[in-house]
């Protein structure tokens, strides 16, 4: 073997020999390996100095909100009436539709994705997961002006057949369908948390007797809690920030009630009609916009800061 | 150790070689009468697919013995063990024939209800898999799901499992702390005293040290040699030397065939067949 191995040497140019003669030749890849790790970093950047540039003007229209409205009345106004002559700015009546309805949506979407999310994980066989899993993702993939005009033409004649007292615009039907669109990302999110328990879990309490129940809701669920609750608060994040399906559904009437009845405007939808030509710049209802926009900001930051903590916090560990 | 299990052995002797001498084989089955049987194994066979994985198998198991299954990887002594609680049903293309009674009861049945073999049969697992809850939470997991709420009781049988277990002095303190927090060998302990906690009749070990030290290996050994005296107990190991160590019967598996089946000291000092010589010689597997 040996002896053969020199006899090739002398034909040909050792291994050895070609890769030095190419690292020689091509000091071009050298140069790459040192600009593309700034070129990454400088498209990297991109996303973090918009968020900053976007907070910064915010701010910036906040403030100048708040020059002209005292920080109190906003916070705690029950009134809100921009276009009229003695202009009122509470976001209270914002806040109160945008809560009522996100907790609409996760009534509906909480439980009926974690049940998914179980039937998928525990039950569905290999072929029913790999049909349904799509479909549902599908689900997620609809245009939410889609989904407005379903709450608008669909789902709101339907509630009225049932109950006449119901407003046209109301806050229940797009309430309803925003559930139904959070539905897909609960059961995937809490689907990939269960299906990340380890099957040893699953046979530890199977072996003492567990029936398949017991094993899912005393064993997988808390095991996969943090992922749970995690896509919960996701979810709540996504109804806050929902707008098309509440613009459409909801109408524009800005009142503070808890009647799921009637008719109420959510942050979003707020921005939405101001934004819609309303508003000279510069003017008192102008920065009201920016003002809005800073609490749903903040609301829908607390929610993901929520969301990272609860998912560490209810981690077990295995 | 050794004298502790030499004169219970002469006692339990059983005969399966038909090579044994007569006088002898009179005088012990005489002696086996008394020894009853837990599980009865009557030509079982298993199919993955189409892959037969264990063929024609004949195996009883004595109660309150240690027995032992060893064979090379592959040779389907797990999925033995698996058959008797049932939990290789968790492949869905297995397929069995033949008959397993457990205490004159056909478990093999599909109307025999699975989780009644599991609650009075207990399994530990190759990989300690506590959950990952706290330690307490772990032992009182069986008790709970059989209906047992009681807080006082359910405080003394996580004592009592864990006092069985020989783990009660290293964890006493810290009982709500979670089951990950402690070593592999600590956690397998736990999983034990886990299935001490529905005091069941049998305890089925797949390969219970494979995972551990040395020094944890000696102290879960030390256990099953305790737990011996309640509980019939039926260990799948690769080492042969731990089953020479603690058992008092062991079944040689081979490519899903029993080959030997006999009293421990007998496999290991003077096998009947040639393969088992082989095997545990160390000449191959």
């Amino acid at each position: 073997m040996a002896l053969d191995n020199k006899i090739d040497n002398q034909d040909k140019p050792s291994i050895q020999d070609m890769i030095a003669k190419k690292k020689n030749g091509k000091n071009l890849t050298s140069i790459t390996e040192k600009v593309i790790p700034v070129l990454l970093f400088l498209i990297a950047a991109v996303s973090i100095f918009t968020t900053i540039g976007i907070v910064y003007t915010l701010l910036i229209e906040t403030i100048e909100f708040f020059k002209r409205v005292p920080v109190m009345d906003f916070f705690t106004g029950t009134a809100l009436k921009p276009l009229s002559q003695n202009p009122e700015f509470g976001v209270l009546p914002l806040i109160n539709g945008t809560i009522i309805s996100s907790i609409i949506a996760m009534l509906v979407a909480g439980p009926i994705g974690i049940m998914t999310a179980v039937f998928l994980s525990e039950y569905a066989s290999e072929r029913v997961r790999r049909t349904l899993k799509p479909m549902l993702e599908i689900l997620a993939g609809i245009p939410t002006i889609v989904y407005g005009f379903f709450a608008f033409t669909f789902v709101t004649p339907l509630i009225r057949e049932v109950f006449p007292s119901v407003e046209a615009t109301n806050i229940l039907s797009p309430g309803l369908v925003m559930g139904v669109m959070i539905i897909p990302m609960i059961a995937s999110l809490s689907e990939d948390a269960m299906t990340s328990v380890p099957n040893a879990m699953r046979e530890g309490a199977l072996a003492l007797g567990a029936t398949k129940l017991e094993v899912t809701f005393r064993v997988v669920i808390p095991a996969a809690l943090s992922g749970i609750i995690a896509s919960f608060v996701l979810g709540i994040s996504r109804a806050i920030g929902e707008t098309m399906i509440v613009t459409i559904a909801s109408g524009s009437s800005k009142n503070f009630t808890f009647d799921i009845t009637q008719s109420m405007q959510t942050m979003t939808a707020y921005i939405v009609e101001v934004s819609g030509g309303e508003a000279p710049a510069g003017s008192t209802i102008y920065f009201s916009l920016y003002a809005v926009a800073m609490t749903l900001f903040v609301f829908t930051l607390l929610m993901n800061l929520l969301a990272r903590y609860v998912s560490r916090k209810f981690r077990e560990e295995y | 150790m050794a004298t502790l299990t030499k004169p219970n052995i002469k006692v339990k002797r059983q005969v399966i070689s038909e090579e044994e001498a007569t006088s002898e084989v009179a005088a012990t089955t005489k002696q086996n009468v008394h020894k009853k049987t837990v599980y009865d194994t009557k030509d079982l066979n298993l199919w993955y697919g189409d892959t037969h994985a264990l063929k024609d198998i004949n195996l009883s198991i004595y109660e309150k013995e240690v027995t032992a299954i060893i064979g090379p990887s592959g040779c389907g002594k797990s999925t033995y063990l698996k058959t008797l609680n049932r939990m290789v049903e968790l492949v869905p293309s297995v397929k069995t024939s033949g008959v397993i009674t457990y205490k004159d009861k056909s478990i093999l049945d599909k109307s025999f209800k699975v989780e009644d073999l599991r609650t009075k049969v207990g399994m530990v697992f190759q990989k300690p898999n506590p959950f990952p809850k706290s330690i307490y939470e772990n032992i009182a997991y069986g008790p709970k799901i059989h209906g047992i709420r009681n807080k006082k009781i359910l405080d003394e049988i996580v004592e009592k499992s864990l006092r069985g277990a020989s783990i009660w002095d290293e964890v006493k303190d810290r009982l709500k702390e979670n089951a990950y927090g402690l070593s592999g060998g600590q956690q397998q302990r736990i999983c034990i005293a886990r299935c001490l906690a529905i005091e069941p009749d049998v305890i089925l070990m797949d390969e219970p040290t494979s995972a551990l030290d040395p020094k944890s290996t000696l102290r879960v050994e030390e256990l099953i040699q305790e737990l011996k005296k309640d509980y019939s107990i039926v260990i799948v190991t690769h080492n042969m030397q731990q089953a020479a160590r603690i058992s008092d019967r062991t079944a040689f598996f081979l490519n899903g065939e029993v080959v030997e089946y006999d009293e421990t000291d007998k496999i290991f000092t003077n096998p009947s067949d040639n393969r088992t010589e082989d095997y545990i010689s160390g000449r191959f597997g």
